[in-house]
This record gives structure tokens, sequence and C-alpha cells, in this order.
């Protein structure tokens, strides 16, 4: 998994439970004033949130919050609500609101977290589970509706240079501003994840193909016209990246994994050209172009069989 | 696209650009009519990831194409005979891994057809719906495309689709339509001249060659299929008589002149 740099992090992942029962540290952290543990309950098995106890007031408060099925951990470790609202202050969110223990902080304090879980920590940007989420919604949403998406891969033109030459910190810098070039030169719908190292992904949903390489060559000029800045009196580092995009097979019953295949082979041509290029797969996806459908349907074009 | 070969089965492949116009269901009863005719006729469920041909057929295979592939079992014992007295070579859920056309799985698919080739008059080849690159592979293997379309606008712009890929990526210069679930008498033939307009004018300046569609025939929209269907029978089996069945006997007919000629 990406994008959790901090030890913390990773092990603030790991206790989430899956199954099982377990006493939950039930104190705010900032006052510090100790409360006995209160219960929260999930199904073994699917993780579904059964139950949630606030240990003075024994009234259910749950359920309120599905996770998604995963494998049944017995030795899943308590979940500390301190560790919780710790990595909330850390990444600089604000704590949950509402009195501590309550139903809605409680759910404040897990829309943050999930919220946490899904975003890459550096740059901001929706991680790669978050990605990769998004992504089969896409093609599932693609297969159904026949709106065309469009998937870009972009990465980073001689990124390791970057670290070697200027050092780690101005390559930290570099990504949170290709980010930010990134987020700004998209529509809102449009979902922008940083997906490795120096790699980043942009899922346009709804994005016909006209249009295509139209919004990945204005990424492409967005990022390049805009050298970062490595620390206060440092020397401006030009940036530019390679861009990769396929559109989502309308017709085909696809899968994720061939869609982003499908963008990389095209992000490796833009690398082999030279760098610094967009390429986007043609082709297979225009198959019937607007007009050749109204031709189809259109009965003054000739309904009647003459050679027949 | 045929070779001369005497030994050798006639391979047509049945497709569709959408799903649901009743591909397997014509893919079924065409073979069950072909045999009538005194074919030997073997279909192959070449949707390797969504085979539902077992379903139509009422079927319960134990040994499929998967294990042919993955060599546990002989191409015989998985060739299973069909009620309509046809064969069948079913692709099993367990194809799923085979979604995606790498080396490997042609190189497989390629080996099987060569195999049962001299040993039937025809192969049916029932691929998958969309475009895929299986389906697209499949129906390269076919002597001949029999496209299978409804009257609607989505299943005819697929079925365009599909024409034009064929035409543009494997020099397909004659497809076969078959219009299933026609309302009215003739609106097949009202089909097939306004797809074969739309293909004249916007992909045939593109090839070299005439591109031509013909008319296999057309299945009226028939309650008896449904009923055949959920009966988990052949239409051929369960109601001979009823006008789909009958149209179906024709296309057989047809195909087999066709051929002689």
């Amino acid at each position: 998994m990406v994008g959790m740099p901090v030890g913390a992090a990773r092990r603030a992942h790991r206790p989430i439970p899956r199954s099982g029962q377990f006493a939950a540290s039930w104190r705010r952290s900032t006052a510090g004033n100790g409360r006995p543990a209160g219960l929260i309950s999930f199904q073994p098995g699917s993780g579904r949130l059964l139950d949630c106890r606030h240990p003075r007031h024994s009234d259910r408060i749950g359920p309120f919050v599905q996770r998604p099925h995963a494998p049944s951990r017995p030795d899943a470790s308590p979940l500390h609500l301190e560790q919780a609202l710790q990595l909330l202050a850390q990444s600089g969110r604000p704590a949950p609101g509402g009195e501590p223990g309550s139903a809605a902080w409680l759910q404040g304090l897990i829309d943050a977290l999930v919220d946490l879980s899904s975003r890459d920590a550096l740059t901001g940007l929706a991680n790669r589970r978050s990605f990769e989420l998004a992504l089969a919604r896409e093609v599932d949403r693609v297969a159904r509706s026949g709106e065309p998406a469009l998937l870009l891969v972009l990465d980073v033109d001689h990124f390791k240079r970057v670290n070697d030459n200027h050092g780690h910190a101005a390559g930290d810098e570099v990504l949170r501003a290709v980010a930010a070039a990134l987020l700004d030169s998209v529509r809102p719908m449009d979902l922008v994840a940083r997906v490795g190292g120096e790699e980043f992904a942009i899922i346009l949903p709804n994005c016909p193909e006209p249009f295509g390489a139209t919004v990945a060559e204005r990424v492409r000029r967005r990022v390049e016209r805009a050298p970062v800045m490595a620390g206060p009196g440092g020397t401006p580092i030009e940036v530019t990246i390679s861009i990769g995009g396929a559109f989502a097979p309308q017709w085909v019953r696809s899968t994720p994994a061939l869609w982003v295949e499908r963008a990389d082979q095209q992000l490796y041509r833009a690398k082999a050209k030279g760098r610094n290029l967009v390429q986007l797969e043609t082709g297979a996806v225009s198959l019937v172009s607007t007009e050749e459908r109204q031709a189809l349907f259109d009965t003054t074009f000739g309904f009647e069989d003459h050679d027949d | 696209m045929t070779e001369a070969s005497p030994r050798r089965s006639r391979i047509l492949a049945v497709t569709s650009g959408k799903g649901g116009v009743g591909k397997t269901f014509v893919a079924a009863n065409l073979a069950a009519a072909l045999a009538r005719l005194g074919e030997r006729v073997l279909v192959l469920d070449a949707d390797l990831g969504l085979a539902n041909l077992d379903v139509v057929l009422n079927l319960f295979p134990k040994i499929t194409l998967h294990d042919v592939f993955t060599g546990r079992h002989s191409l015989d014992e998985a060739i299973l005979p069909a009620p309509g007295g046809f064969s069948v070579l079913l692709a099993g859920s367990g194809m799923v891994e085979y979604s995606r056309m790498t080396p490997e799985v042609r190189e497989q698919l390629q080996k099987v057809i060569d195999e049962v080739s001299p040993r039937f008059d025809r192969v049916l080849l029932d691929t998958g719906a969309g475009i895929s690159d299986v389906v697209l592979y499949t129906v390269s293997l076919a002597d001949d495309v029999l496209i299978v379309a409804t009257p609607e606008p989505t299943s005819l712009t697929d079925a365009y689709a599909t024409i034009k890929v064929l035409a543009t990526t494997q020099g397909r210069r004659e497809v076969q339509l078959l219009v299933n679930q026609a309302r009215r008498p003739g609106e097949g033939r009202n089909v097939r001249a306004q797809l074969q307009q739309v293909l004249d004018r916007y992909v045939g300046p593109t090839l070299d060659g005439s591109l031509r569609l013909t008319l296999v025939g057309e299945v009226p929209a028939d309650g008896a299929v449904r009923e055949a269907v959920q009966r988990r029978q052949l239409l051929l089996e369960a109601m001979p008589g009823a006008l789909a069945a009958q149209a179906v006997m024709t296309v057989a007919t047809r195909l087999l002149a066709a051929d002689e000629a």
C-alpha cells in the first residue's frame, strides 16, 4: 500500500478490527481524563460494525457503518481511539465535533479516518487504494452507460535526477507541485490519484474521445509551465511529465487491470518518444461516430430494401 | 478464409455486439436444426469468461474446456452429447481466468479447434458478447461469422460496430446477419438494408473491395422462446412447431444451401 510514510499511520491501519469484540480505550486525548472502556463489536467475516456502546450509556448507538468485506482476523488487536485522534491531529484534520463518545462524534471520527486512509499523505490526492476502487466502479459504469471514460497515467520525467541533484525534500516538493497542477487542470468530477512514487493517474468519467487529447495536453502543459521552487532561495526545477491514456472499452467486458495496462503501454510510448509527451490509445474506441449512429436510425437514409 | 482441406469442418462464429440478444439461443437451436438436417455439429462455448450454453442446454458438465486446457482431461472426455442431437464443448465457470486472450489461450483454443475440426461437418463458436480481444480472436478462427441482432437501437449499433471491426481489422468482406426478435415480417430485411447502407457509406470507402452483409433469416419475437428458455429446453425440442423454431429451421436450410452453392 502506498502513501503511508509514517510508522504510526501504518500501525493505525492494522488494528481496525475485522471481527470479534474488543474494548476500546475511551479517552479524550486532549484533556487526558480517562474513561472506562466502551464496546465496539464487528460481525465476524463481513466486518460490518454491529454495535457500539458508550461505557456509561449502554444504549446501542450503532450500527452505522459498513466496511468492505475482508477476511476475518481473529488476532485483531485493540483499536485505540486515542491513537486515531492523534493520527487525525498529525494529518492536520480537526478532531470530530460533538460530545466525545456520542454517535455524531464517532461518526465524525470514522469519516475522518476513512478520508485519511483514502488519501496519499504527501500530496493529499487519492491514494492507490481509493484509485483502484474508483477504477473498478468506472469500468462497471461505462459498461452499463456506454459513456466514454478516459484513464490517464502520468509519470514525472527523470524524477530520480531531481532527487539526486536537489535532494529528497525537493523531490517531495516536486511531487506536491505536480499534484497541485494536476488537480488544477481537471474537472471536480475527475479523480486524481498518486498511485506510486512519482506515478499519478487521473480517471475522467464521461470524457468524449475528441476531448481526451485536449485535456491530457492541458495537463502536460500546466506542469511544464510551472517550475518548482525547491526551498527558500532554491533554484527553480524544471518539471515535465509523460502521459499515457486509454479510453474505457465501451463495448468490451473489461477489467480495471486491463484498462491500466493499456494506458501504461501508451505511457511507455510517450517515454520512448522522448518524454514530456501525451500518447493516447486510438482506434478501437471510436467505433461508431455520432454521424454513423444517426445514419443508422435515420429513416430517410433509406430504410427500404432495394437490392434484396 | 476457407482452406481447401476436405476433412475439415466449416466453422461458424455466432456473435453479437450486445449481450442479451439471443446469441446463445440461436447457436444452440441452429445447431439442433443443422443436426436435424443430417450435419454432425459441435457447439463450442467460446464465451470463455462467462459461458451460459450449459444453462440453455440444462447440462451440468463435470469435464469442461478448462480441464482440456489444463491437461487434466482429454478432448474426447469433454465433448458431450447435447439434447438436440449435436455435441457441445462447454467452457465451464473455471474459464474466467481465460477472459484475457494471452498467447497461451490462443494456442490452446487453436489446438482444440484443429483437433475437433476433422470430426464434425460444422463447428459453431458461441462467442461472448462485445468486441473484446477474446471475441475477435475467436471470430478470426471461423470461416464464416453470423451476427445476431435485434431491431433494438443499441443492438443495431453494436452489431454495426462489430461488423465494422471485423471488416477493418480482420479483412472480412462477408458477414451474415440474423435478426432475432423481429416484431413484424420483413423487419430483418429492413434492418439489413439500413446496416448495409450505412456500412457502404462509412466503412466501404476505407476498404479494398466491397463489404456484403447477408441476411440469413429473421426469427420472430415469439413467446414460445421465453417458455423454452424457462424450461431450460431447446425450442426445437420443446416446441418445434413454434414460429421461431420454424424460422431457425429455415436459417439452417439456407446456410446449407449457401454452402453448397
